[in-house]
């Protein structure tokens, strides 16, 4: 494949052309190492795909989640009202990132603020690439192994998008291995809330421990999921278990990736 | 005579009791002074109503205790129907007022209720045996001791006096409509009690059978007497309070926390957002951001609170309190709920010691010059509100569409924005967001990643 190219909201602006959607990378999407692989599938599959996409690149600033929910509205109304700025400057229309967390406070929260977007999630935006016929998969990468998936809270509970995610697996010929605890009921993986950036509360045991628990309990090989912070969260608890060489944590994407 | 007098004092008596309790109930809801935009849509707001507070919707995710719960809850519907009989027969002195206009139907409404009564007496020994036999871990976490236990038994054992009541009156009935048939009118025959009665107390004298009809009768409603002027004080007030809750329910995503936009204007004004002529005045108070007390809370997270009927089924699916930490959603309801109460207890008894510091104790006290030195904070302990992972899973599970949440994160609010509190650990993360617009502090810039794009990787 020809070398993949990133161009900025600016780059576009500079040559008087609008890109397709914009890409919100995120922080974790930037700076943590993990993440950073998630970003560079997701933008492998865009390209693949032909998609024209911007990144704000270092115009992006955190969506100030974390921020909010830990109460701190200053701080979440400082980044956020930058960032509204900043997309409102480029008339950004469509946004989509690979973070539920960034996802659900540009769709859900923004508008309040003046920020007004069709913000999709990645699993949602690769499904359409999809059924539109600009993407192809072979089947088959993944045949016999056993594979689960955990439903991020941010964009299942909070943003009840269950089926985008679960449709791109089945169409990796995956026969999925779904944990007690899913859909509605799935388990956090600990970190929301800003519960990232803490220590635990004093208890019995982690979050992270008891969801990658359930997760080995299916027998599955690789667990799927579709947040930067699950992935952390998730890869954590199983090298807890000490079970890092046998059991894999990947982004959807990535999966998909494998499969191009 | 002396039954119809009887009769009407009861009733006037616990109208009168019920009304006042009912108003502390709705006056402790109004102490919520902060705002909440209840959306308008209220063809929306009729069908949640319909599927989830009518129809019960939530409950079905977990079938057993759904379908026994079902039992319960369409007998006591249905059986109202009865009720407004016995209301009429009390007022007016008469007997089955009903019967001689409805004929065959009336024998169907009455078999009908009889029979869910027998369902719901089922399903009231299965609830006791699962709070008290089987344990369901649920029922007895640390924030049931107590009263919240007790009263989860009472209304039981209140369920089966109700149905004791039904079954000795419709049972003696059905005897004596054989024996003394002018006053005791044909109802046909009763789906129970046409078999229940004869075995029960058949062969009995007819005046013991009266006695006996007539004790059914007044256990029957004066259980339902006492009952309306238990709910006030008891978890049981859902059975109200469930459709109203259900009604001004969040229709707003779960996904957006309430915007703030005093903070939201003044961060507009620092960045310069905001034209110098159209700049809003700034108070020199320093106002208090988020919730301290109750009085911070919307009406509609204390309407939340007295609509809970601690089931549980949210601290079930709390991560927080799976994994052993101190947080239980249906704890920080419970407490927003007693500290509602305890507030308006203190508002009625007007002492002085209740009063704001160097407020006018002539007055009469009320939720603006009230200040007792607590606050929610000595009910919730800042270890509960810093262990929310802010997963929704309690919003989600709640049947009666509590939001726990809110008032989780309006309490962190005036931790972190008031108090300039909270957990030492944020610090960092919040003064990166400021300085760098990262949760971190990275020494790479942002965009650096896209540099290594197309070095090949393992």
């Amino acid at each position: 494949m020809s070398a993949i190219q990133v161009k900025t909201a600016a780059d576009y602006q500079a040559e008087g052309k609008e890109p397709e959607v914009l890409f919100w990378v995120g922080c974790a999407g930037s700076f943590d190492a993990r993440a950073q692989k998630v970003t560079k599938a997701f933008v492998e599959i865009l390209t693949h795909a032909g998609v024209d996409f911007a990144i704000l690149g270092n115009e992006e600033s955190c969506t100030g989640d974390p921020a909010r929910r830990a109460g701190n509205e200053f701080v979440f109304q400082m980044t956020a009202l930058q960032n509204i700025e900043v997309l409102n400057m480029y008339s950004v229309k469509k946004i989509v990132t690979a973070c539920p967390h960034c996802f659900n406070s540009l769709k859900n929260e923004y508008p309040a603020l003046g920020g007004n977007y069709d913000v999709v999630h990645h699993t949602a935006f690769i499904n359409d690439l999809f059924s539109s016929g600009r993407l192809k998969v072979s089947g088959g990468t993944f045949k016999g192994k056993k594979i689960t998936y955990h439903d991020s809270c941010y964009l299942g509970r909070v943003n009840g998008q269950y089926e985008a995610p679960r449709e791109l697996l089945k169409m990796l010929d995956i026969e999925l291995q779904e944990m007690k605890r899913c859909r509605t009921k799935g388990l956090c993986c600990g970190a929301g809330g800003a519960q990232m950036f803490k220590e635990d509360e004093p208890g019995d045991k982690r979050i992270n421990i008891e969801r990658v628990e359930e997760a080995l309990d299916t027998g599955a090989e690789i667990v799927a999921a579709n947040c930067p912070f699950c992935i952390t969260m998730l890869g954590d608890g199983i090298k807890a278990n000490e079970k890092q060489e046998e059991v894999m944590v990947y982004d959807i994407s990535e999966l998909i990736v494998q499969s191009l | 005579m002396i039954q119809i007098i009887a009769f009407i004092l009861l009733f006037g008596v616990s109208m009168f009791m019920a009304f006042r309790a009912f108003s502390k109930i709705r006056r402790n809801i109004l102490l919520g002074g902060g705002d909440y935009d209840v959306v308008d849509d209220t063809p929306q707001r009729i069908k949640n109503t319909l599927l989830i507070a009518f129809g019960q919707q939530k409950m079905f995710k977990n079938w057993i205790p759904a379908v026994f719960h079902f039992f319960i809850y369409a007998a006591f519907v249905i059986t109202q129907i009865e009720l407004i009989e016995i209301f009429v027969d009390g007022f007016t002195g008469n007997h089955r007022i009903f019967l001689p206009f409805l004929g065959g139907f009336y024998t169907f409404i009455i078999s009908f209720i009889e029979i869910l009564s027998v369902l719901a007496f089922v399903a009231t020994f299965v609830f006791l045996a699962r709070r008290n036999l089987l344990k369901i871990p649920r029922f007895i976490k640390p924030e049931m001791n107590g009263w919240p236990k007790l009263d989860g038994n009472l209304i039981l054992i209140g369920e089966l006096l109700l149905l004791i009541g039904i079954f000795s009156m419709n049972g003696a009935d059905v005897v004596l409509q054989d024996i003394d048939p002018e006053h005791y009118h044909d109802t046909g025959n009763l789906a129970v009690s046409s078999w229940l009665g004869p075995a029960l107390f058949g062969g009995l004298e007819q005046s013991t059978l009266v006695m006996i009809e007539r004790f059914g009768w007044w256990l029957h409603i004066i259980t339902v007497f006492a009952f309306l002027n238990y709910l006030p004080y008891s978890k049981h007030l859902h059975i109200i309070l469930a459709f109203p809750n259900v009604f001004y329910q969040n229709l707003k995503s779960r996904g957006e926390i309430e915007n703030m936009p005093e903070i939201m204007t003044e961060v507009k004004s620092m960045m310069g957002l905001i034209p110098e002529d159209q700049m809003p005045e700034m108070s020199d108070d320093i106002p208090e951001f988020g919730a301290k007390d109750v009085f911070g809370l919307s009406w509609k997270n204390i309407m939340d609170s007295y609509s809970c009927t601690e089931c549980g089924r949210c601290t079930a699916q709390c991560p927080a309190n799976i994994t052993g930490k101190k947080l239980s959603p249906r704890k920080v309801l419970m407490d927003i709920r007693d500290r509602a109460t305890e507030i308006g207890n203190n508002i009625d008894s007007g002492s002085a010691e209740f009063y704001k510091e160097g407020a006018d104790t002539t007055q009469p006290l009320t939720a603006d010059n009230y200040d007792d030195g607590k606050s929610l904070f000595d009910y919730i302990s800042r270890e509960e509100l810093h262990a929310c992972t802010t997963c929704n899973a309690c919003v989600e599970a709640c049947p009666v569409t509590i939001n726990p949440l809110e008032p989780i994160l309006k309490l962190r609010r005036y931790e972190i924005l008031t108090e300039s509190a909270g957990p030492s650990d944020w610090v960092p993360m919040f003064t990166s967001i400021e300085n760098t617009g990262a949760v971190w502090q990275m020494p790479t810039e942002r965009a650096d990643w896209t540099k290594s794009l197309n070095e090949t990787e393992a």
